[in-house]
């Protein structure tokens, strides 16, 4: 099974970087109205090629990515909304194809991550600050611009 | 004192997921299916062996089956048959195969040539049900049982080690249950 | 011949690697003398056996070599000779390479600047260095020889990697692993300090210099990569938060909150532990960097060739390297205390926020960069974390930053004083306001709403940064170096906010099919098609477009885009054709043939996103200015403690 799998990895990297294309593709759908185009462009920006490492289905050259686009375009077009073409996309291929990671219990840890810090370094700082004033009020010189006290 | 330990701490926690990342970086490629214990995706595609007629999932209903996905631009769908002709030969279930975004007379030579494991091959040129079934590369191939739920996923060439270890004991331990 | 010269003296490089430390750090610690004095010449002989081996592999590239295996993995025949030379560090081995002859040159230059230190903290210096060289000349023998042989010699090379065949990537990497590689010197400044029991205002100003320098490398190194992504991978993107740019955007977000505690150590004896524990983590985070691309556990548009044995390796590595240094932390720093005070509105309290900013900014990028392999690790399932997540996020931290920096820059030490600024600073956010807004609504039509806000954001670091340095000026007053430095390096900031809110705001994108002669209205700009034509290069054919772009009917330039197939590797390679007309950035890519003369052409105007490598060319330059003052240039102090904060730790 890791052969195989790693294989795999040979295989679908060989596909891209040695195969006769482009690193990146000109995606020219047109979509009948500029909302559609809009919402078109941001799902294919938002999801990621399968085959590619760290690429979007909008830049991606390969022929699934292609195939990907053609369906989210055909579902926009049966008027399906976002969040239904996203659902379609993550029942096959799992969570991996977002590029925004969803928020639930499995990953609320790392988009609470930046708030927790910060509220984290306020209180830090709150208390650094506060013992710092603390010693200052036993210290009545001025310092010059250079800060030598 | 203790919170000078702190960053030892927590180097010491990130070495160990490091070490758990590194363990697993063999199985990058891998992507884990979400298919797994789901209803496999309806079909109905046009079948390589006989233009006038069609291939539909229907038509396995009620038996277990291997859908293979390859195509006779893939390197590794080449290595795999030898594989797939010995899993026919072992007449244990059918194969079905999905000749995926490819050219229909190269896929009939290909088979000529190459012998035919599989009992009916279904053409998909859209890509549309490869992606119904979240294929991302060939070859892939799912095993699905009577109900029609998807048991199992191989990414990549099917081997014997695979064959033996992940897919024969799912199939007679399902028969086994009767399912 | 010349390989196993090479090979021979990088084995040599690693003995002398291997005194270099054991000397290092055995002799201060035994008070061994003769011992301590053979470290300078154990430094000299591993450069110079580093270099003869550099000179081996440029020499097997520039002879083509195809016995080597390295050459034979990374250049041709047809390859030009320029690119030949640069394919040096293409990949994994050779890149390595560089790594350790840049820390071999660093390492060089302490010896040299060493003459004003105290000995036996200089042979410390040297030591640590010593265990790092070691280290890395240790992985590549064991794991990554780039002097292993093809029996029989390969007929031909398989190429460099066409989209490397660039200028560009000629200073990319050097200039960013000198970046990289020297944070390793303000580690070394800190583990040394730890070894000595003794950190104290002195050590800062010994160790700004250096970190400083390290950090305008960074800088502009990074910002190099995002130019030559922008122009050569074809999408016009400059920034994609992929797992390798990140690796060398968190050394740098550290080392700026190292610069910036640094100084706070240096003026008032503050912030030691701070300071010792960013010191560690800057470095920490470039080994941490090394490791993430080199290992793979991490997907990524350029990650060297994944190896699970390398990866074991270089982990094993860091927890001897990071383990023994934040060791050596938890067992000092507690002795590192001060009873100096500050008020809230003070200089030191801005630059604690800076700090903790800088690190919750770090911080962010590190856990988005890591999420996958962690939530993988912890059987959380996979997961992927791209721009949607890091944009907001990073915005987090970095807000509130970039809204208190022009306070901090008027706020004394000590006691702050703001209230005497409160004139100059509200008029200069007014100003920046109005312009801002100006700007944002006159000449472009709105935008996002942080769109206003990072304009004037942007505007008003500017200002205020400017307003202390003119006033000083106008009364005729000293402008030492450092402090143009700092001015500098702030306006640099100002101008990449600037930048990149016009870039994120305003650009405009558009695919679209053109035949012959057809057209397309992009922003203010025409685009006509004018059909291709077949090229020949040195070593690849090309397809070259023809897109004439007007404005208003006026002429204002003609782009060629192409498409480049090199003949080795089969790939095929955009190279955009950029114009930049009134700060606007004209992109113009090739796409794919659509038959009967139809083309697919890619088109995006960017406004201003060449001001962002500017800006940060500007912060670099200010650094190094910063740097450069002469206060560093003290003469060679003695070895007895000076230093105004109480609370020295014993020895």
């Amino acid at each position: 099974m890791r052969r195989g799998a790693g294989t795999l990895a040979i295989v679908a990297l060989a596909a891209v970087l040695l195969g006769d294309r482009a690193a990146y593709a000109v995606d020219t759908t047109q979509m009948p109205t500029a909302e559609l185009q809009a919402r078109y462009s941001a799902l294919t920006h938002e999801l990621r090629c399968m085959q590619c490492q760290n690429e979007a289905l909008a830049d991606s050259p390969v022929q699934l990515a292609a195939d990907m686009r053609g369906v989210i375009r055909d579902m926009l077009l049966a008027g399906k909304t976002d969040a239904d073409v996203r659902a379609y996309m993550v029942g096959r291929y799992g969570d991996f194809i977002l590029f925004r990671p969803r928020f639930n219990l499995r990953t609320a840890w790392l988009w609470l991550a930046p708030g927790a810090l910060l509220l984290l370094g306020a209180v830090v700082a709150a208390r650094v600050v506060r013992r710092r004033t603390a010693l200052l009020a036993g210290d009545p010189d001025p310092v010059d611009e250079e800060g030598r006290s | 004192m203790s919170r000078f330990l702190v960053p030892l701490a927590a180097f010491a926690l990130l070495v160990v997921v490091l070490a758990i990342g590194i363990r697993h970086a063999p199985e990058k490629g891998v992507i884990a299916s979400p298919l797994i214990g789901k209803p496999a995706p309806q079909f109905s595609l046009p079948d390589l062996g006989n233009s006038a007629r069609r291939v539909s999932s229907g038509d396995f209903k009620g038996k277990w089956y291997l859908l293979n996905v390859w195509g006779t631009w893939c390197y590794e769908c080449r290595a795999e048959h030898a594989m797939l002709l010995e899993v026919q030969r072992a007449a244990v279930l059918p194969l079905v195969g999905i000749d995926w975004k490819d050219d229909d007379s190269e896929a009939r030579t290909w088979l000529t040539q190459l012998g035919n494991p599989y009992a009916v091959v279904a053409v998909d040129h859209s890509g549309r049900t490869a992606i119904d079934w979240g294929v991302y590369a060939a070859p892939e191939s799912f095993l699905v049982d009577p109900r029609g739920i998807v048991v199992y996923k191989v990414t990549g060439a099917l081997t014997r080690e695979v064959w033996t270890r992940d897919i024969l004991p799912r199939l007679t331990a399902g028969r086994v249950t009767g399912s | 011949m010349l390989p196993e010269l090479g090979h021979f003296a990088l084995i040599l490089a690693l003995l002398l690697a291997g005194l270099q430390a054991f000397f290092g750090i055995a002799g201060p610690l035994l008070g061994r003398e003769r011992w301590s004095a053979a470290v300078v010449p154990a430094v000299a002989g591993q450069f110079v056996m580093v270099a003869t081996a550099v000179g081996c592999l440029v020499a097997s590239f520039v002879g083509e070599d195809f016995s080597v295996r390295y050459v034979a993995e990374n250049s041709n025949s047809a390859l030009p000779l320029f690119y030949r030379v640069t394919a040096l560090w293409g990949a994994h081995e050779g890149s390595l390479l560089l790594w350790i002859l840049l820390l071999a040159a660093w390492t060089v230059a302490v010896t040299i600047g060493a003459a004003r230190l105290p000995r036996r903290f200089a042979t410390r210096v040297l030591g640590v260095l010593g265990v790092v060289s070691f280290g890395f000349l240790l992985f590549t023998l064991a794991t990554s020889d780039p002097f292993l042989r093809l029996d029989p010699p390969a007929a031909d090379g398989n190429d460099l990697n066409p989209i490397l065949q660039d200028p560009a990537l000629a200073v990319h990497p050097p200039i960013l692993y000198t970046g990289y590689v020297g944070f390793a010197v303000a580690f070394a400044f800190a583990c040394a300090a730890m070894l000595e029991g003794r950190l104290d205002q002195e050590w800062a100003r010994w160790t700004r210099p250096w970190t400083t320098a390290a950090w305008a490398f960074l800088g502009c190194g990074i910002a190099l990569g995002s130019f030559w992504a922008y122009y050569e991978l074809g999408w016009g993107g400059y920034w994609f938060w992929d797992p390798v740019e990140n690796a060398s955007f968190m050394p740098w977000l550290a080392g700026t909150a190292l610069v910036h505690s640094l100084a706070v150590t240096d003026k008032r004896g503050l912030f030691k532990s701070w300071t010792l524990l960013l010191a560690i983590v800057a470095f920490s985070l470039s080994m941490l960097g090394t490791f993430l691309v080199r290992s793979g556990v991490l997907v990524s548009v350029h990650s060297f060739a994944a190896d699970p044995a390398r990866g074991i390796f270089i982990l094993a590595f860091l927890v001897v390297m990071i383990g023994g240094a934040l060791t050596l932390y938890a067992w000092r720093a507690p002795l590192l205390r001060s009873t100096a005070g500050f008020e809230l509105g003070a200089r030191e309290s801005f630059l604690l926020f800076n700090n903790i900013l800088l690190v919750i900014a770090a911080a962010t990028v590190f856990a988005g960069t890591l999420a996958p392999l962690i939530s993988d690790s912890l059987g959380l399932g996979t997961l992927s974390v791209g721009p949607p997540y890091f944009n907001p996020s990073f915005m987090v931290s970095m807000l509130p930053l970039l809204a208190l920096l022009s306070l901090g820059i008027h706020a004394g030490w000590k006691r702050g004083r703001l209230g005497a600024k409160r004139r100059v600073l509200l008029t200069t956010l007014v100003v920046a306001a109005v312009l801002g807004n100006g700007v944002v609504f006159g000449i472009y039509s709105g935008g996002h709403v942080l769109t206003p806000v990072g304009m004037t954001l942007g505007i008003w670091i500017i200002l205020a940064s400017l307003a202390d340095p003119l006033d000083r000026w106008r009364r005729r007053l000293s402008l030492p170096r450092s402090v143009l430095g700092m001015t500098l390096a702030h306006i640099g900031l100002g101008l990449a906010v600037i930048a990149l809110t016009t870039v994120q705001s305003f650009t405009v994108e558009r695919d679209v099919a053109l035949a012959n002669g057809g057209s397309t209205r992009v922003g203010n700009y025409d685009f006509r098609f004018d059909g291709v034509t077949a090229l020949e290069g040195p070593n690849y054919d090309a397809i070259g477009g023809t897109v004439t772009v007007t404005r208003n009917g006026a002429p204002v330039v003609v782009l060629k885009p192409e498409k480049r197939q090199y003949w080795v590797q089969h790939q095929a390679i955009t190279q955009t054709s950029i114009h930049i007309d009134r700060g606007n950035n004209l992109l113009v890519a090739l796409g794919d043939d659509l038959g009967a003369g139809r083309w697919s052409i890619r088109i995006q105007i960017r406004p201003l996103v060449s001001l962002i490598w500017l800006a940060v060319l500007v912060m670099a330059l200010g650094g190094a200015l910063a740097a450069s003052d002469r206060r560093y240039r003290a003469l060679r102090v003695t070895e007895t403690v000076t230093g105004t904060a109480a609370g020295q730790p014993t020895g």
